[in-house]
């Protein structure tokens, strides 16, 4: 986008409204281009204890749900070669996560109920991450524990890799899986998300 | 793609006017979705998204039944035009706004109608390149001329623009 700064003096009254009119036609772009099927992604970021989280939904159900260090710009760039370029802002699509992420944070909300889209995780990967909801609320299980839930009980670095390649955090909880020396191990999300989830989880409830 | 709404809503308002730039920013935008899986060639995304822009108002101007482009005499219904518009924007707001977005909008209608004086090339050169910031070469190609008459184009309309708004300036009492 060229800056203001960059129109010749004689232009700069025309740029007067224009945020405000760009702010406008966008924030109606979404309905418009999801009325002619034309939004394949939607997304929209919110804020949470662990920072500002990328939400991003398909037809099928929530696709991908990324922290801030993950690079936001960057996830969104790696769903448009993956997905589909057709990525549009449409916070209304992404409703029901956002509730959902929400009462989970205020402790009033132990597993989720959203349709979900596995299509970023494939094969043995994708086994993994349909195991993680077994762990419950407030539990941990170690690696090799889940792994003994698979069809490769002996593929424990291949569960860490699993995690470590969640598209679905919080929503899969990868967050419950820890090292068999009970030590938190590696989150995608840092190791201070990580302890802020097991610490709240762990909270008694109000 | 989004960033670039900025661009194109100058180019749909030099183009169809400030009051029918909306719907064919819209068009734009959803033209560029529909045609995005194909596009993964574009180099220039900007270009080519004031490209379907400029093809959208040629649109726009076609259903309506009217010249492609507004012509040099066509100076006092286009003023009065944004005049208008300006001043439904003014009484929309309230006390100081009032003024200010009017005068705003003058200011604004007032250099609208000075681009539309322009001939041709060089208002569709300024337009292209002073205001949506494309390069020369990307004008050029736009225009279907050479990257140096473009420049050339550019060039020229600017200073008249610049001679024409202190003239209507010097108008004002």
């Amino acid at each position: 986008m060229i800056a203001n700064r960059e129109l010749p003096s004689e232009l700069l009254p025309l740029a007067v409204d224009e945020d405000g009119a760009v702010a406008r036609l966008r924030a109606a772009l979404p309905a418009a281009a999801a009325a002619a099927g034309l939004v394949d992604v939607a997304y929209r970021v919110v804020d949470s204890p662990v920072g500002q989280l990328l939400l991003a939904g398909t037809e099928v159900g929530l696709v991908r749900v990324a922290f801030s260090r993950e690079g936001h710009d960057a996830v969104l760039a790696a769903l448009a070669t993956t997905v589909s370029p057709r990525i549009l802002r449409a916070p209304s699509r992404l409703d029901a996560a956002a509730r959902e992420l929400d009462e989970y944070f205020g402790g009033r909300r132990h597993s989720f109920d959203l349709p979900l889209d596995f299509r970023l995780a494939n094969g043995f990967r994708r086994e993994v991450l349909a195991h993680l909801p077994e762990i419950g609320y407030g539990h941990t299980a170690s690696y090799a524990a889940v792994a003994a839930l698979t069809s490769s009980p002996r593929a424990v670095r291949a569960v860490g890799t699993a995690c470590a390649r969640n598209p679905l955090p919080l929503v899969l909880p990868c967050h419950r899986v820890i090292r068999s020396d009970g030590s938190q191990g590696a989150y995608l999300g840092g190791p201070d998300a990580k302890a802020l989830l097991l610490a709240l989880e762990a909270a008694p409830q109000p | 793609m989004a960033a670039h709404g900025t661009v194109v809503l100058r180019v749909c308002r030099a183009l169809v006017g400030v009051q029918d730039a909306d719907d064919v920013w819209q068009e734009t935008f959803l033209a560029a979705l529909r045609a995005y899986p194909e596009s993964g060639g574009i180099r220039n995304r900007e270009a080519w998204l004031v490209t379907i822009a400029r093809n959208k108002s040629m649109d726009h101007h076609r259903r309506a039944g009217r010249l492609p482009v507004p012509s040099g005499n066509a100076q006092a219904p286009l003023a009065v035009a944004w005049t208008a518009t300006a001043g439904a924007v003014a009484a929309a707001a309230g006390g100081d706004d009032v003024v200010r977005a009017l005068e705003a909008g003058e200011d604004a209608a007032m250099v609208w109608s000075a681009v539309a004086l322009l001939p041709e090339k060089q208002r569709l050169a300024v337009i292209y390149h002073h205001l949506a910031g494309l390069r020369h070469a990307e004008v050029a190609g736009l225009l279907g001329n050479s990257e140096a008459a473009a420049r050339r184009a550019a060039s020229d309309g600017l200073k008249a623009l610049r001679v024409q708004l202190l003239g209507q300036d010097r108008e004002q009492p």
